[in-house]
């Protein structure tokens, strides 16, 4: 029994590729539906995320279901297959599961330590059961890897530092108003980090977004992803009246708010702290806004070295996580181990199965005409002799005396009885 | 028993500053909870101590720079227990606990003072008048230790520079919320204090106002945080100018409260209270 797990991230792939791939799967059950129709995929889970798009599966066959996903993940048209094959990466066994620990613990996120993938693998799950993808493999896995995210959280200070430039910007948010809850975020230009930005910030409670763009139905169609409202750039600075933070990323190449007119507007906002946040590059704030009163201006550079701050504290608690994940791993290969006995049983029963069947369609045409009763009988001679003489190697097996290395045990008995017809090799050697 | 509540109170205080540090440093919340407790205790030996001076003496001690100190450190801790209670900004015991040990540590190495006291201030409306007056003082005291804060944290932040103070300072918004709040119940004390003052002087000395130094200084800082209060409810002052205002009105009462008694000599000077 192998575990195998396919897929592309933030790491291997660009964004266009996985918004690709993450739309094949627009209907969930029914891409369920069509991996399950292969009977090598035994047990299957995707999860897709917007740093990830990945398929694990319990099989038999390796190969083929190796090629079987892939051959999903391929199915995009506009997928071309040598940039699928660049950005592929395929787990097995061991890897699999250290994986899938590791991407539940936000080890794996392109923001370490984020808390949303927990909640996303579990959603994932959630549909992959009511698919009735999963078995009892899958199952168990899903359950450990919920229980290793959350003492990872625990456990380790991965979860609060800021580990990033967005929680960066909300550790710098935090030192200006307290708490975050009810302010008002105006959105300028809708590019990939501002939406990461207002991702974590909306975890935050701020109250309202309001997205400003120069096209504007980008910025609709950003507005209506966080329930947001979207403004056009020209009543910018009405917008900033009612702002706390601002997030600014057009690519504008002059300066979108100059000093004199941030004064004004502070003067009309009664003074209340303004914090802006300019990750355009080339900068859309003038810097000299910075100097105002109760104005706290940040460029990318200055947020990266919060960012900085907590890095080697973050680099311990993510070796922590790390190892956390290797003995958990270790943990649940072992219980796999004890799993592949009831297979091998299974084997056993199947080889003893098909020497009966052999054996009395040999036997009975020399027998001469003879009655259903006696043929019976025969049948239940034949398999009463193989079942009995099963019995005791199958009560070995699952008496299990080395719990440490069940596979040796299990090996032995697949080897003495011929059960893998894939390493016949291995036998003739021996012979 | 001589001064055995003093003393206790003393250790307190020296103790809650420990803590109160050790929590700056090492960020342990148990430690900031101890810190309140400790100083809550020396506050009560502190007014066993005040309790017992008045009843022996039959007025308020406040005839010599110790005795004052010694109230002001205690209106300085009640005040601050208040804030802490109500409105927690935990490193400002750092400052604030230091600061009344200090104070009562003064009042316990100054020497007494010596002749009979003037019949002027065995009066309960001049205790009135020295209690708002010394609490409204303690309150911008605060305002100060906030206000410090506050520039050293705004510094960090607009410099960009996130150091040492940058993790263990709370919020710009919670400090400037310190001084608002210090504002709102320092002034209408301090005011209290003026004004009971003026009254007493129109009863027993037939003027309201004599232009004595410290009335003058201390209308000085009144002023000042008029035109604070003033500026934060119309025009929305707030942050860095507040934390200015409040400073420079404290260094005017503290010179109204130090300077005034000892060097410029006034009807309000301590060395007016004792007739030799």
């Amino acid at each position: 029994m192998n575990l195998l797990l396919v897929g592309v991230n933030h790491k291997t792939s660009p964004v266009a590729l996985r918004e690709k791939l993450a739309g094949l799967i627009p209907n969930v059950p029914q891409a369920y539906l069509s991996l399950k129709a292969h009977p090598e995929l035994m047990e299957v889970l995707l999860y897709t995320t917007c740093n990830r798009v990945e398929l694990l599966c319990v099989t038999e066959e390796p190969a083929a279901a190796e090629a079987r996903l892939k051959a999903f993940l391929a199915a995009h048209p506009e997928v071309p297959a040598a940039d699928l094959n660049d950005s592929l990466y395929i787990h097995r066994d061991q890897d699999a599961v250290q994986h899938l620990f590791r991407v539940a613990a936000s080890l794996d996120s392109m923001v370490v330590g984020e808390p949303q993938i927990l909640g996303q693998v579990k959603e994932a799950y959630r549909q992959a059961t009511q698919s009735q993808a999963t078995g009892p493999i899958l199952n168990r896995l899903l359950h450990k890897t919920f229980s290793v995210a959350k003492r990872v959280r625990r456990e380790t200070g991965l979860g609060d530092q800021a580990v990033s430039v967005s929680y960066a910007a909300i550790a710098l948010g935090r030192k200006i108003f307290g708490a975050l809850e009810g302010k008002t975020v105006l959105l300028l230009g809708a590019g990939e980090m501002a939406e990461l930005a207002l991702e974590h910030l909306k975890g935050q409670g701020v109250a309202k977004i309001v997205v400003a763009n120069r096209t504007l139905e980008r910025g609709v169609r950003l507005a209506e992803r966080f329930r947001g409202e979207a403004v056009s750039l020209e009543e910018l600075e009405a917008q900033l009246l009612a702002a706390d933070i601002v997030i600014s990323s057009t690519g504008s190449d002059e300066h979108l708010l100059t000093r004199d007119q941030v004064k004004a507007v502070m003067r009309r906002r009664k003074q209340r702290p303004l914090f802006l946040i300019d990750i355009a590059v080339p900068r859309d704030l003038d810097p000299a806004i910075n100097d105002l009163d109760n104005v706290y201006l940040y460029n990318i550079d200055d947020l990266q070295e919060v960012a900085a701050q907590g890095l080697q504290h973050r680099q311990k608690e993510a070796a922590k996580a790390e190892r956390l994940v290797a003995a958990e791993t270790l943990k649940f290969l072992e219980w796999l181990d004890t799993l592949q006995v009831y297979p091998t049983i299974i084997a056993l029963k199947d080889k003893a199965e098909r020497i009966c069947a052999r054996e009395l369609k040999k036997t009975l045409p020399q027998l001469g005409p003879l009655s259903p009763e006696q043929r019976q009988a025969l049948d239940a001679l034949a398999h009463a002799i193989t079942g009995k003489l099963l019995h005791d190697p199958i009560i070995f097996l699952k008496r299990n005396h080395h719990p440490k290395k069940p596979h040796r045990e299990l090996d032995l008995i697949r080897r003495l009885f011929r059960l893998d017809q894939d390493r016949q090799k291995d036998y003739n050697d021996k012979d | 028993m001589g001064d055995f509540w003093l003393y206790l109170a003393l250790a307190a205080y020296f103790g809650a500053t420990a803590l109160w540090l050790g929590f700056f440093l090492a960020q342990r919340e148990s430690l900031c909870r101890a810190g309140a407790w400790v100083m809550a205790g020396g506050l009560a030996c502190h007014t066993l101590e005040l309790v017992r001076r008045t009843l022996s003496h039959g007025y308020l001690p406040v005839a010599t720079f110790g005795d004052a100190l010694l109230v002001f450190a205690w209106a300085l801790v009640a005040v601050f227990l208040l804030l802490n209670w109500r409105f927690p900004i935990k490193v400002l015991g750092a400052l604030a606990a230091p600061l009344a040990a200090l104070m009562v540590s003064g009042a316990l190495i100054l020497p007494p003072g010596k002749g009979a006291v003037s019949p002027l201030l065995k009066s309960f409306w001049l205790a009135l008048h020295i209690s708002l007056a010394l609490l409204g003082n303690a309150a911008f005291t605060l305002a100060f230790l906030g206000a410090i804060f506050y520039l050293v944290q705004e510094r960090q932040l607009k410099g960009k520079k996130f150091g040492f103070f940058y993790r263990r300072l709370p919020s710009l918004s919670q400090l400037d919320a310190l001084n608002y709040w210090c504002l709102t119940i320092g002034f209408p004390l301090l005011t209290g204090g003026i004004i009971s003052g003026s009254l007493y002087a129109q009863h027993t000395l037939g003027r309201f106002w004599s232009w004595d130094p410290k009335e003058v200084l201390t209308l000085s800082a009144w002023l000042i945080y008029a035109v604070l209060v003033h500026e934060r409810l119309t025009v929305g002052w707030r942050g860095r100018r507040a934390a200015l205002l409040a400073i420079c009105g404290f260094l005017v009462l503290v010179f109204a409260f130090v300077g005034a008694n000892l060097w410029i000599s006034g009807y309000h000077s301590f060395a007016s209270f004792l007739k030799p």
